[in-house]
């Protein structure tokens, strides 16, 4: 398990203070000029050979996302766009960087601009972190009144300027290019891609669009190095990341860990252990709603990282779990995200549209138990009808936390049908109408 | 999404009053100067925030979202699908206090029901989405505010009030009825984010106790 040595956010519950001087004490924008002096190429190289994969739940390698910037500009500006809209239920870790780590933030939005040819980067930052926004916002200002930000920022030859934009609520706002049409001023509606954002971006021009841990700990790996940084975890999963748990755990918190340590030893560790006991545990969903819920038995022995998770039909996500116990109605816990993402449907493509309406109604007949077993296969016919099928992954994410529940609870869901029956009078444990099953909509 | 317009209520006009145009300046420095639009969301907040402070109901009239496009020379249609897009955005007039309660699964599984029931309760509300007889309280259920490791959340206008029960949201409610905005964060024994009754990392670092619960 990570040692208090290699974290990077050494100010992760403010325990501290977040100001400059403070920020300065723990390393922050430390002689920030001689890693620009290094030179775009060396920074890029550095971060690739770092493995950094993206933070905000696909895990993209960040290195490689950075050089797809065109490397000399045809006169169009380039942009670095900050995702802070963290909306991902479960997901609590990138508000701990904007209201602690203001600093750590702000210098390696520098670095990272810099490495991307970019003179100017936004923050797009959820609606409702709005004291978070107003302390990044405080530091931001701090740091133009210390010359660390503007022309020459921080003596580095390098003009930077860096923005605040919030959100208003939608999540759907976390998808990059959602974000993207929002910070123009539009809904958030996801653009068809190709052209990707390194191609037209913000206001058409090449942008980046990276998420807030992702970016923070570039200052971070740049003094310390690649080495350092890959060396903690396991080959293809490296460095350390930023989780959370919520839920049925002794004590709820924000952390800092490896990849690759078991996600046991993690809720043991962090979490104070599962309320009860860990032979009270239900379920675990590893890294925000999206992801599928994983059955005890898996939880076991898994290895919290990318890969590891990924091959159990699961992911990493963003790294932040959602820890259920024996008491949990698991099909109401999942239903609960069937209307989530119904609320959060941005309208634009007809499966998500439509499907996110059914799917919760469907689960909300699970939950009672008010349907056919046969059911059970037409609902995830539907999810599988709106995975794939739609401009952006919210369809995706709409339908694997429903198949996820299948998967491993579907004798739960079966029994919860036959209660019902046997409730109200039902004789038969298949009952279908003549006319087929019922259709989806009631 | 967010609720439809009820005309009765729109007021016939708006006009900016000097502090939101000190902040209107401010905003439009951040986005280029043929990109204005950018700054219709930072200026329909700015607009809630003028109609909560004059009028003690934090909303957006119709007329505000006019004057907001002829300012940044959109098409007032373009002003209103934003500010209906954004669930943040209040299209009709609501209480002086804005309880909003996170019921998403994080939430629940700690016991967001019982802060919605202490919620309705406190305020005589029945459904979310209705505003209290005496006008003071709004209750609206929200999607995941981002704080799990603190659930269950309520939120009271911009701050967030976590790790929240029954009893503590009945005080809170009867200190906001009062007059009295208490401290927000956490209401048990914890600082910020970390575990109750201590972190269990970050321990070697001088930690002196901050202006931080």
């Amino acid at each position: 398990m990570l040692q208090d040595k290699d974290r990077i956010f050494t100010n992760l519950y403010g325990q501290d203070d977040w100001r400059l001087p403070a920020a300065r004490k723990r390393g922050d924008w430390d002689n920030t000029a001689a890693i620009i002096a290094k030179g775009r190429d060396a920074v890029v190289a550095e971060m690739k050979a770092s493995g950094l994969r993206g933070r905000g739940g696909a895990g993209f390698p960040t290195g490689l996302k950075w050089s797809f910037m065109p490397k000399k500009s045809d006169g169009r500006p380039h942009y670095l766009v900050i995702n802070g809209d963290e909306s991902e239920p479960g997901t609590c870790k990138d508000r701990e960087v904007m209201r602690h780590e203001p600093h750590k933030l702000i210098e390696s939005a520098m670095i990272a601009s810099f490495a991307m040819g970019a003179h100017a980067s936004y923050i797009y930052i959820r609606g409702e972190f709005c004291r978070e926004a107003e302390r990044l916002q405080a530091a931001i200002d701090e740091a133009y009144e210390a010359g660390l930000l503007g022309k020459n920022a921080a003596g580095s030859g390098w003009d930077f300027d860096f923005r605040i934009h919030r959100g208003a609520g939608a999540y759907i706002c976390g998808e990059e290019t959602a974000l993207l049409e929002s910070l123009e001023g539009k809904k958030g509606q996801p653009r068809m891609k190709p052209p990707f954002p390194a191609g037209a971006g913000l206001y058409g021009c090449p942008t980046t669009v990276n998420n807030v841990e992702s970016i923070a700990v570039t200052s971070t790996i740049m003094r310390r190095g690649a080495a350092w940084f890959s060396g903690l975890g396991r080959p293809n999963n490296a460095g350390t990341k930023l989780m959370a748990i919520s839920g049925h755990v002794n004590t709820p918190c924000v952390f800092e860990e490896e990849l690759g340590v078991p996600l046991k030893e993690i809720i043991e560790k962090h979490g104070g252990g599962v309320r009860g006991g860990w032979d009270n545990l239900l379920a675990v969903i590893p890294g925000g709603c999206s992801v599928p819920v994983l059955p005890k038995s898996i939880c076991e022995t898994v290895l919290m990282d990318y890969d590891s998770l990924r091959a159990e039909r699961s992911g990493l996500g963003t790294a932040c779990m959602i820890v259920m116990d024996k008491s949990t109605d698991i099909i109401e816990a999942i239903a609960r995200f069937s209307k989530f993402f119904k609320h959060e449907s941005c309208g634009q493509c007809t499966p998500c549209r439509e499907g996110t309406g059914w799917m919760m109604r469907m689960m909300n007949r699970m939950v009672q138990g008010k349907a056919e077993i046969e059911e059970i296969d037409l609902l995830e016919q539907v999810t599988k009808q709106v995975e794939g099928h739609t401009i952006c992954a919210l369809g995706d994410a709409a339908a694997w936390p429903i198949q996820g529940l299948i998967r491993h609870f579907r004798p739960e869901m079966e029994a919860r049908i036959r209660q019902y029956k046997a409730a109200h009078g039902g004789t038969g444990l298949v009952q279908v109408p003549v006319g087929g099953v019922p259709v989806a909509a009631e | 999404m967010n609720t439809t317009w009820a005309p009765a209520e729109q007021p016939d006009n708006f006009a900016f009053d000097a502090e939101s145009e000190a902040e209107i300046v401010n905003v439009l420095k951040k986005y280029p100067e043929e990109r204005k639009a950018s700054a219709v969301m930072p200026l329909l907040y700015i607009a809630q925030r003028q109609m909560g402070r004059v009028t003690g109901s934090a909303w957006i009239p119709l007329v505000a979202m006019d004057e907001i496009a002829r300012r940044l020379e959109m098409a007032p249609i373009r002003v209103y699908e934003v500010a209906s897009f954004y669930t943040m955005f209040n299209t009709k007039p609501i209480g002086r206090y804005h309880l909003q309660v996170c019921t998403t699964t994080p939430c629940w599984l700690r016991g967001s029901d019982a802060v919605t029931e202490a919620c309705r309760k406190a305020t005589g509300i029945h459904h979310f989405g209705e505003t209290s007889a005496d006008g003071l309280f709004t209750l609206t259920e929200v999607e995941c505010l981002g704080a799990c490791a603190n659930a269950p959340i309520l939120q009271v206008d911009d701050d967030y009030y976590e790790d929240m029960d029954g009893p503590r949201t009945e005080a809170l409610i009867a200190d906001l009825r009062a007059g009295r905005r208490p401290e927000a964060g956490p209401a048990i024994n914890r600082m910020c984010s970390a575990p109750e009754g201590g972190r269990k990392t970050l321990l070697e670092t001088s930690a002196s106790s901050s202006d931080q619960k």
